[in-house]
């Protein structure tokens, strides 16, 4: 009589469930409060950004996304993603080969290292780079003499999210293929692959759902990164400004509904990234399992 | 690489069959340098360079420290925030079955996918004093936008998934034969949760309060909509940073991101101690 629905078994397992489990009601005030602070701080926040682009109608929303500004920031912010992604990745498969298949004095230390850009303000991260190559620092006359233009340039902004998404491909990987260890390679090595042909026909098939998946969160943050590439970029309208960029100066001109507009693209980037996240969670857990339990 | 220093007595590393690490820490070595190690001594050097006595005065200029004082606080505070509802929402997603489960475990992801600078006007819209909850808590007299109060709300937003993600999987592996261990040795429901389950969690949720804290400290985007950016109030020091820059004073800027920087390793630092300590103390194997 006093079964709620979920447990229909037999008077024994009601009482083992009763031991370990919580009241109906302090269950029910636990998940209303779950879901009331994912409705105020998750929810509501993206529903706005979708409801301020088209308070005027979607007359005025597609009008604002075929400026001729947004375009130039939406090609900006794709070129910096497309340059950034893949070095990190590059970056990240070497860490984590040398990381995890190998034992050597000072890994800890390393490992660290790499996490360094995740403890670092992203407004810290873009000024070292104004230290670095600014007028008046070491660097800056020579680079001035020779015409190259790092800061307030694409160079700038493209080394600002290098720094920002550093440890993403890398974290995720590190932990996958150290729990994988290196059994697999070394059946390939004595039967004659060569070290290459290991890594690509058994190390990266091994590896591939846990790349993608850290290549996505990495693109995610280099698409959307704001403060490191607000101090390099200089805020040259159509020229160095990304679409987070350009979000923040049509919203401080009270252009509320160009902001969301441009805002909602950001905001679909960052749907788009948690589907396709979920969609790999649940398909390949046990490949992501593995860098997510660290 | 060279058998030379394989068989040496000190072994930099253990010998191994698979090839490539000399090219594997050679790649990531120079790119950690490169992008990471340079810049970032270049403003421990420029630092240096002001001499202590300017250094000094810098970082302990009135407008400064409050800015200090506001990011480390409003950080703490929110961080704080999210280890209550953190816990709370990892354990209702572990535990429990409800309508719509899914779709929130996917959501708590949001903050880490969604652009700051999109939280941060999308947020101000909210609560804002005519914003769609604002204008609800302003004739109460409450004021959440452009207070300091909207800052905690921002670094609430940003710091959620570090705490839900870290705990979780850690809930997930704790063995149900301890809850039924304690339960049969006469502890009630709230007992067994609060002196066997969560003491258990504890190096968890440090991590992920660690990890909120230190990305809070930090936190631009989604904060300077919403702080309202009075100096002395609700500035931030990343903000105090940027408007030192536009003002082309470097050394005012070198200085407050030294100090940031140095806080936040020192207490990274003194999180990882104690969490050091806590997980032998108790820790599910993690």
């Amino acid at each position: 009589m006093a079964h709620d629905g979920t447990t229909s078994g037999t008077g024994n397992t009601e009482l083992v469930r009763v031991a370990t489990s919580e009241h109906r009601l302090a269950r029910y005030t636990l998940i209303g409060l779950a879901l009331c602070f994912v409705a105020l701080f998750l929810v509501l926040p993206l529903a706005a950004v979708f409801t301020e682009a088209l308070r005027n109608g979607p007359g005025e929303f597609f009008v604002v996304l075929t400026d001729p500004e947004t375009f130039s920031a939406i090609e900006l912010t794709l070129l910096v993603a497309v340059i950034a992604v893949p070095l990190n990745l590059v970056f990240g498969i070497a860490a984590a080969w040398a990381i995890a298949k190998f034992e050597f004095k000072g890994k800890a230390f390393l490992t660290t290292l790499i996490d360094l850009p995740f403890s670092v303000s992203p407004v810290i991260s873009g000024l070292v780079f104004v230290l670095l190559f600014g007028s008046h620092s070491l660097l800056g006359p020579w680079l001035q003499h020779h015409g190259i233009q790092i800061l307030f340039a694409v160079p700038g902004i493209v080394l600002a999210t290098v720094f920002v998404t550093f440890p993403f491909v890398a974290r995720e990987l590190i932990p996958l293929m150290q729990e994988q260890g290196t059994s697999d390679e070394e059946a390939a090595l004595s039967l004659g692959a060569s070290g290459w042909q290991t890594f690509w026909h058994v190390t990266l098939p091994n590896i591939k759902w846990g790349l993608l998946y850290g290549v996505l969160l990495c693109n995610a943050r280099a698409m959307g990164e704001f403060g490191a590439v607000s101090v390099v970029s200089g805020h040259i309208r159509g020229l160095t400004n990304t679409m987070p960029l350009q979000v923040e100066i049509l919203y401080n001109e009270y252009n509320f509904v160009a902001a969301f507009a441009v805002a909602t693209l950001l905001a679909l980037l960052a749907l788009v990234t948690l589907v396709l996240k979920s969609l790999l969670e649940m398909k390949y857990s046990e490949q992501i399992a593995a860098s997510r339990r660290h | 690489m060279t058998t030379r220093t394989a068989s040496s007595l000190w072994q930099f590393r253990q010998p191994s069959v698979i090839p490539g690490f000399g090219l594997a820490l050679g790649v990531t070595l120079s790119w950690l340098i490169l992008i990471i190690l340079i810049p970032l001594s270049g403003l421990a050097w420029r630092s240096s360079a002001l001499g202590w006595s300017t250094f000094w005065t810098l970082a302990t200029d009135q407008r400064t420290i409050n800015a200090l004082r506001i990011s480390f606080g409003t950080a703490f505070l929110a961080a704080l925030i999210n280890v209550v509802f953190g816990v709370i929402l990892a354990w209702v997603l572990v535990r429990y079955r409800f309508p719509g489960k899914r779709v929130i475990d996917a959501m708590v992801d949001l903050p880490f996918a969604l652009p700051t600078a999109v939280a941060g006007i999308a947020l101000t819209t909210l609560y804002a004093p005519n914003g769609w909850i604002g204008s609800l808590l302003s004739p109460l007299g409450i004021k959440i936008a452009f207070t300091p109060i909207g800052i905690v709300f921002a670094l609430v937003f940003v710091g959620l998934p570090f705490v839900v993600r870290t705990v979780q999987p850690i809930m997930e592996e704790i063995d149900k034969e301890v809850e039924e261990a304690a339960a049969t040795l006469g502890a009630n429901r709230f007992q067994t949760i609060s002196r066997v389950l969560l003491p258990g969690l504890a190096p968890a949720v440090l991590t992920g309060f660690a990890l909120a804290f230190a990305r809070g400290v930090g936190e631009y985007g989604s904060v300077i909509f919403i702080a309202g950016n009075l100096p002395y109030v609700s500035e931030i020091a990343p903000l105090l940073i940027v408007i030192r820059l536009e003002e082309f004073n470097y050394p005012a800027a070198t200085a407050i991101a030294a100090v940031m920087l140095v806080i936040s390793f020192a207490m990274l630092l003194i999180i990882n101690t104690i969490q050091a300590w806590s997980r032998r103390r108790y820790g599910y194997g993690a």
